[in-house]
């Protein structure tokens, strides 16, 4: 057998463990059930949940909690899943800044003690890239 | 008044410079037919070449009609618009020129006519090259034209046109319905994370490097197409290079924008937009050892095709991902949907099938070498080191397109909610870290051998004192880490073996260029940017892989019941003026700060008086600055950007009496929200990055308890929030900030001295009678958390009322790395990059006579 051959073999090997890997490592975009599913059969993979924040009808956001003075590294809110499953969500970190105006979250983490840790926070700000109003009170000439 | 002229211009140009585009590519092609090179005949070459001047002189005339429509304000048009504003100093206006998608093709259009003009005039001795390569060329023009055409026939809309005014940009709006002239006075404003410097420069870099893959692609099309198999990579190779170092740059500068500007707390992030780069400029650099070695060996051809060929598809594949909203929830920062990606796709689509139809075409006539490379030649192991750069951008790649595949799926029906790995940078690290172990032993016993000319007993002569020097230094640096130079020892045997490989390829280049010195020095390219690799894994290693959080909150676990296990908290809340213990550091935070036109550093703002003009504010005391004084008390500031607030925190050294003051940076962007910078602190052997986390809402009033009234007789004491308060009395004054006093009005102030923690405060607040009106101007003392309103003057019984209310102290949640050796990692950039000038100077002319050069192997990896 040539060398290239061996070198050919092995290269395609490495490929196939880095898709492997790569597949084991990939994380699922699910719902709150799913992710409850999980951690009751002991599955602790971290999962993506798309979610918009819980809103009364005056528009303010319901059951966020973030107490810099008590504990600067604890935020929790509440998530409302595609599903409509309302769930409540812990980040270990401070609030992140411009969560209010977001429209969409995505989270990252998993079900911990029937709340789910998040450890990471994803935020679709609908104004971060496109402006859609003008402001009106600027003057017309 | 609407100019609609210069954007007509512009339109006008963008159908020139595609219309031009077209004829160019045609006659190149023409040109390129075989019966033409026999003829002589060079007419259609003279028409493709007129085709290509009138294509860049349409271009120049786009670039100057959008720039004029920021640079004037010209808010009748979209661009403008949504991308600069009134207060937008010049330079940042250039950064306005390409934040948006249309903005950064032009960018892209614009060097590939400068690379174009540029290939046309050096093939002056060469001319075989000129039609084929700038058929090629001018095929890519007419494709990235398109993209800003902003031509609609019938549903189908081709690009999307920088020129388009507001009032065709959203019909809709009642403004337009009224007033179909309306102009808005000011724009929405640059992005304020791209208010810095790097984005003037970065993106130019990045944009330069990708239209310099173009040319070793079209060089290898031509070789392909005119059937010079081999003739090709002369020419291509220092473009290769160029290719590679301006996008190695680009790449860096952008990471380093991200360590300064964002506050992810590092500057490589593995985000989808930062890997779509990273990828073709793996697979580039492979191409590169591969040309380098077929230049020596005559072996490789076929894999130099495929490298080539593949960096630009991949180029194009990163185009593809950043700019058709594909990437969806993937990424935080690509760009808006411009509803191109239909277009985006036929572009990668025609230049994928159009290269890979070509190759597979022509695959039996490129002539391959039946000859065995020894596992002693220097060949053999630059191949190795191109198959390892290739697995680590088919790793890298093949996890960045997971968003494609769930589209590509729900397509073709069926669903998918494959996600990105959770923890992207464990992910990543896994494998590039291996990847970058690989490259550094491969550079250097690659090196080694290579200048050896394969022979076994002279390399193991070669190895012995790098080995030994290596193995030397990797004990030091153990030892030095046991004894306090890093926070902890380093044991990860991991690291250790990185460690190893790096010191290992430093020295064996080190050696390589050493033995250079009295031969050729400027052979030394290869073993230069070898080093400059090196050094940047060492860098990587060090910043990332013992970086260390010192504002670790160690009080305050009050949810700690609720979950046992340990979790990280790094960020620690700092009173105003209260110092917190970090571990060797006594830190505080001190106030809010901001810049001043003409002031050197930051000035706080409580000394400065807001007005309706949020960029001016009125002095309301002297601005001295380290002695000197630059503004009397009322004068009138300039402020750079208001939007700014810059939060002075200090550190001191518990032991020893070093100390210094960070001011990182906030900015309220009513788009945005908050956005926290961090400041870093630069020490020789580490940087201290701070930023902050949280800072109470600037927006929402500040929660005053009730109003206090105190009946005051001058030289009376009073305790004000634990604060013991002397009232001096009153005294008239001319001049209130803010209010213009005229005759019959009268002003005074009252003076009370409050004796902090750290110093004493004087606050005057001020009671003044204007047109018969009662006016009151409260003072604040932000410092103790304090508000006092001069309420009334009873002149009978010379008592004065003064109120007062209390709040919360102002605070900041901060968090603090500090980041070892990060240094070595742009050092390390800088010699790579010394070492890429340096081969493709060697090589302009073909390197007809010199013996090729080292092959070069270059990896990053964030190891974390």
């Amino acid at each position: 057998m040539k060398k290239t051959h061996i070198i050919g073999i092995l290269v395609i090997a490495v490929a196939i463990v880095i898709m492997m890997s790569s597949v084991g490592d990939a994380s699922t975009y699910v719902s709150f059930g799913e992710a409850i599913e999980r951690a009751e059969d002991g599955d602790m993979t971290k999962v993506h949940v798309v979610g918009r924040l819980k809103k009364d009808p005056q528009g303010h956001i319901v059951g966020m909690n973030y107490d810099p003075l008590v504990d600067p590294n604890y935020f929790t809110f509440m998530l409302v899943d595609t599903n409509r499953v309302e769930q409540k969500v812990v980040y270990f970190n401070p609030k992140p800044q411009d969560f209010e105006r977001s429209e969409q979250v995505v989270i990252t983490g998993n079900m911990q003690n029937s709340v789910f840790v998040a450890d990471k926070i994803l935020l679709k700000c609908p104004s971060k890239y496109v402006e859609k109003e003008i402001q009106q009170n600027t003057a017309s000439l | 008044m609407i100019n609609t002229l210069i954007g007509d211009i512009g339109h006008a140009s963008v159908i020139v410079a595609f219309v031009a585009a077209i004829v160019s590519s045609y006659a190149y092609f023409m040109a390129s037919r075989a019966t033409v090179d026999i003829s002589g005949d060079d007419s259609w070459r003279k028409l493709a070449r007129g085709a290509f001047y009138v294509h860049g002189a349409a271009v120049m005339m786009i670039v100057f009609a959008l720039f004029n429509i920021i640079h004037e304000h010209r808010y009748e048009y979209y661009y403008a618009w949504s991308h600069s504003s009134n207060h937008l100093p010049v330079h940042y206006m250039i950064s306005s020129f390409w934040e948006g998608q249309e903005g950064s093709f032009l960018l892209w259009i614009f060097w590939h006519v400068l690379l174009g003009v540029v290939l046309i005039n050096r093939s002056g001795k060469n001319k075989v090259w000129e039609a084929p390569v700038m058929g090629i060329f001018s095929f890519v023009q007419l494709f990235l034209t398109s993209m800003i055409l902003g031509v609609v026939i019938g549903d189908l809309k081709i690009g999307s046109s920088p020129f388009i005014l507001m009032r065709d940009f959203m019909p809709d709006t009642p403004v337009f319905a009224m007033d179909p002239d309306f102009v808005p006075a000011d724009g929405t404003g640059l992005n304020p994370l791209l208010q810095n410097y790097w984005m003037v420069i970065h993106p130019p870099t990045l944009f330069l490097g990708f239209a310099a893959t173009l040319v070793p692609f079209a060089f290898a099309m031509a070789g392909l197409w005119k059937g010079k198999f081999h003739e090709w990579i002369k020419p291509a190779l220092p473009w290769s290079h160029f290719a590679a170092v301006t996008l190695g740059i680009g790449i860096m500068m952008g990471a380093y924008w991200a360590y300064e500007t964002l506050n992810f707390g590092g500057y490589w992030n593995w985000d989808p937009v930062e890997n779509a780069v990273y990828i073709p400029w793996l697979v580039l650099v492979g191409a590169i050892h591969t040309m380098i070695a077929y230049n020596r060996g005559k072996s490789g051809l076929k894999a130099s095709y495929i490298l080539v060929i593949a960096s630009f598809i991949l180029i194009l594949y990163a185009t593809f991902l950043t700019r058709s909203g594909i990437l969806g929830n993937a990424s935080v920062h690509s760009f808006t949907d411009l509803g191109l990606s239909g277009q985006l796709f036929t572009y990668l689509a025609a230049f994928a099938v159009m290269a890979v139809a070509l190759l597979v075409y022509r695959w039996k006539s490129i002539p391959t070498t039946d000859k065995e490379l020894t596992t002693y030649s220097g060949e053999f192991w630059v191949f190795i080191g191109a198959i390892v750069l290739c697995l680590a951008a088919f790793q890298v790649l093949f996890t960045t397109s997971i968003p494609v595949y769930n589209s590509f799926l729900g397509f073709i029906g069926i669903e998918s909610n494959a996600a990105l790995p959770a923890d992207q940078i464990a992910h990543y690290t896994k494998f590039q870290l291996w990847g970058g172990v690989a490259i550094a032993i491969l550079s250097g016993v690659g090196q080694l051998l290579w200048w050896r000319k394969g022979e076994k007993g002279s390399f193991v002569d070669a190895i012995t004192l790098p080995g030994m020097l290596t193995l030397l230094f990797a004990s030091l640096i153990i030892v030095l880490s046991k004894l306090g130079m890093l926070h902890e020892t380093m044991d990860n045997p991991v690291f250790i073996i990185l460690l190893v490989a790096a010191l290992f390829a430093v020295f064996a280049n080190l050696s390589i260029i050493l033995s250079l010195l009295h031969k050729k020095i400027s052979l030394s390219g290869g073993a230069v940017a070898h080093i400059g690799i090196a050094l940047m894994l060492l860098g990587i290693l060090f910043s990332s892989g013992y970086d260390n959080i010192i504002s670790q909150n160690t009080s305050g676990m009050v949810y700690s019941r609720e979950f046992p296990e340990e979790i990280n908290r790094d960020n620690v809340l700092l009173w105003r003026n209260t110092p917190v213990e970090m571990q060797k550091y006594s830190v505080s935070y001190h106030g809010q700060f901001q810049e001043v036109v003409g002031v050197p550093g930051y000035v706080n703002t409580e000394l400065l008086f807001p007005t309706a003009d949020p960029y001016k504010a009125i002095a309301r005391g002297q601005i001295v600055q380290e002695d000197k004084v630059y503004f009397e008390t009322g004068d009138t500031l300039d402020l750079y950007s208001p939007e700014n607030t810059y939060y002075k925190v200090q550190y001191k050294e518990r032991e020893g009496d070093g100390n210094f003051t960070l001011y990182p940076r906030a900015q309220v962007n009513p788009n945005m929200g908050l956005l926290a910078s961090p400041d870093i602190k630069h020490f020789a052997d580490k940087d201290l990055y701070t930023h902050v986390s949280s800072v109470p809402d600037p927006n929402e009033e500040k929660d005053w308890g009730e109003l206090q009234e105190y009946d005051l007789a001058i030289g009376d004491t009073i305790i004000l929030n634990d604060y013991v308060a002397v009232f001096n009395g009153i005294e008239q004054i001319k001049q209130v900030p803010g209010v213009a006093l005229e005759a019959g009005d009268v002003a005074v102030q009252a003076d009370l001295k409050i004796f902090g923690e750290r110093k004493n405060y004087h606050a005057h607040p001020v009671l003044m009678i204007k047109n018969q009106m009662m006016g009151r101007v409260p003072e604040e003392v932000a410092d103790l958390g304090l508000r006092l309103t001069f309420l009334n003057i009873d002149t009978e019984n010379n008592r004065f009322k003064i109120g007062v209310n209390a709040s919360q102290k102002d605070y900041i949640i901060l968090k603090a790395i500090e980041k070892p050796f990060v240094n070595i990692l742009w050092i390390g950039t800088i010699v790579m990059s010394i070492g890429f000038v340096m081969a493709i100077v060697r090589r302009k002319d073909g390197g007809a006579k010199a013996r090729p050069a080292a092959p070069k192997e270059k990896r990053k990896v964030q190891a974390a």
